[in-house]
């Protein structure tokens, strides 16, 4: 199970990438797994809404099932990744890379505290 | 939770289990796209030994079991089987069937989840000189599907492949096992096999293994619930539990066509045919989603603001690429070609009613 030591991680297996105060949120590698082959990303919220952390931001659909997406941090949504509908195995080849979803600016920093690192993400499920 | 004979092969390939129907089963291996196009371009093999297999004995065997389904039992001869159903006295269904006429006597399949409560049903229906026998737990079922599978079965056996076709079967030796080659399945592909064998363990995973051994060379993939259920839904197969219940008769379902109202008695048949004079108040259709999203089984069906049904099956169609689906509609709403909206995640995407099988 990949679970890159930089990112920070939720218990709803999302991870969230800071790169210049702005969040670059996917789920994380153990989720698209357990999701199998995704087919659809659903992301409802509006690019320049303010989002709460653990808002939902959308859903993700695979054959099986249908996931929501919940925010890891509280800020601006300023981008959707809506290349993602062309490919959507994107999410299961390249969740870190090419499969992000969301780009966040982040509102409150101190935040990330409350994230789990990649240590205790890799608890969390076991791997 | 019980397990088939193949579990310890579904582990050691990495298959994803679930539980189903009180069985550890897997849901897929690869993934339920890659599975089902294995299936439809060339040949996979499902561990389907969860269904429930029950011989009926005596003398007034097939007089019970033409009382206990709907379809017409008196137009099997030994060798030839038949989709079927069983209905309460109320027309409600209590499973989907498959009946195999075998002589002297007969073999029921029914659905694994449905094993208890159809065993209770057809011991309060029994009479005369019948006997009822639960084999299930001792009969292991592959179904191996698609263009290449007559291709692999044959190196196996020195029954002539060719000779058995669609819903027909016979008793024969596969890799050395005395077994039942069924031409039957639940993919929709027409090169469909499916092989009653000894649930031991060892015979089971021998058998498993020369299957996969004789199918190497055609790509042979394992191939889990998941994609069984993708491929039904694209030849509009009925799945109990989704597309019927005990709150559907058979022609709300869409299977008037095994039903078989003028062979004379069998339970359930007064209430369907009183639903049937005073007009069937839905009916389940296929739909088309016109949007990337998937319809799924509970979310509601309208047409403008008025509620017209509810979503019965729906999957994503890996050969089209289209959001599928079936669906109880009202009648005045459920004709093909009328446009529907399906309530997902609270919004409304909008659906076409389309005949089916949608390949």
């Amino acid at each position: 199970m990949n679970i890159p030591s930089d990112l920070k991680y939720t218990k709803d297996h999302e991870y969230v990438r800071v790169e210049n105060g702005i969040g670059i949120v996917g789920i994380t590698d153990y989720a698209q797994s357990e999701l199998g082959d995704i087919i659809y990303l659903d992301i409802t919220a509006e690019v320049g809404s303010e989002i709460k952390k653990g808002d939902s931001v959308g859903s993700i659909e695979a054959v099986k099932t249908v996931s929501e997406v919940f925010s890891p941090v509280t800020g601006k949504l300023i981008e959707v990744n809506t290349s993602i509908n062309d490919n959507p195995s994107v999410i299961n080849s390249d969740t870190y890379g090419g499969g992000w979803l969301v780009k966040i600016e982040i509102s409150d920093n101190s935040e990330l505290d409350s994230l789990l690192d990649a240590d205790a993400y890799k608890q969390l499920i076991n791997a | 939770m019980k397990r088939t004979a193949f579990n310890n092969i579904h582990k050691n390939l990495g298959a994803k289990m679930v539980e189903f129907a009180g069985y550890e089963m897997p849901v897929l291996y690869d993934g339920i796209i890659s599975e089902h196009k294995a299936v439809r371009e060339s040949v996979g093999v499902f561990d389907v030994s969860h269904m429930g297999e029950v011989e009926i004995k005596g003398k007034d065997a097939y007089e019970y079991v033409q009382k206990l389904t709907t379809n017409d039992v008196s137009k099997l001869s030994k060798g030839k089987v038949q989709y079927s159903s069983m209905c309460y006295k109320n027309g409600g269904m209590v499973d989907d069937l498959l009946v195999y006429h075998c002589g002297d006597y007969l073999m029921l399949v029914i659905n694994a989840a449905n094993i208890d409560k159809d065993l209770k049903w057809m011991n309060e229906n029994i009479f005369g000189d019948v006997q009822i026998i639960n084999i299930a737990d001792k009969t292991s079922l592959l179904a191996i599907q698609g263009k290449n599978a007559a291709n692999v079965l044959q190196r196996l056996t020195d029954t002539d492949l060719s000779k058995i076709d669609y819903y027909c079967f016979e008793f024969g030796k596969v890799a050395g096992q005395e077994v039942i080659i069924s031409r039957t399945g639940y993919t929709g592909e027409k090169v469909c096999f499916e092989i009653y064998s000894c649930s031991d363990i060892q015979k089971s995973e021998a058998l498993w293994n020369s299957i996969f051994k004789a199918g190497k060379e055609y790509n042979i993939k394992p191939v889990g619930l998941g994609a069984r259920d993708t491929l039904r839904l694209e030849y509009a197969f009925r799945l109990y539990g989704n597309d019927m219940d005990e709150k559907t008769n058979p022609l709300e379902a869409g299977l008037g066509w095994i039903t078989k109202l003028d062979k004379g008695d069998f339970n359930g048949r007064d209430a369907i045919l009183k639903a049937k004079s005073e007009g069937l108040k839905r009916k389940l259709v296929g739909f088309i989603v016109e949007d990337k999203m998937v319809a799924r089984h509970g979310q509601e069906v309208y047409s403008g603001d008025k509620k017209v049904g509810i979503v019965a099956s729906g999957a994503l169609s890996p050969v089209l690429n289209k959001n599928i689906g079936l669906a109880f509609v009202e009648t005045g709403y459920n004709e093909i070609g009328k446009q529907i909206e399906i309530s997902i995640r609270n919004r409304k995407v909008k659906a076409k009613i389309v005949k089916t099988p949608f390949l």
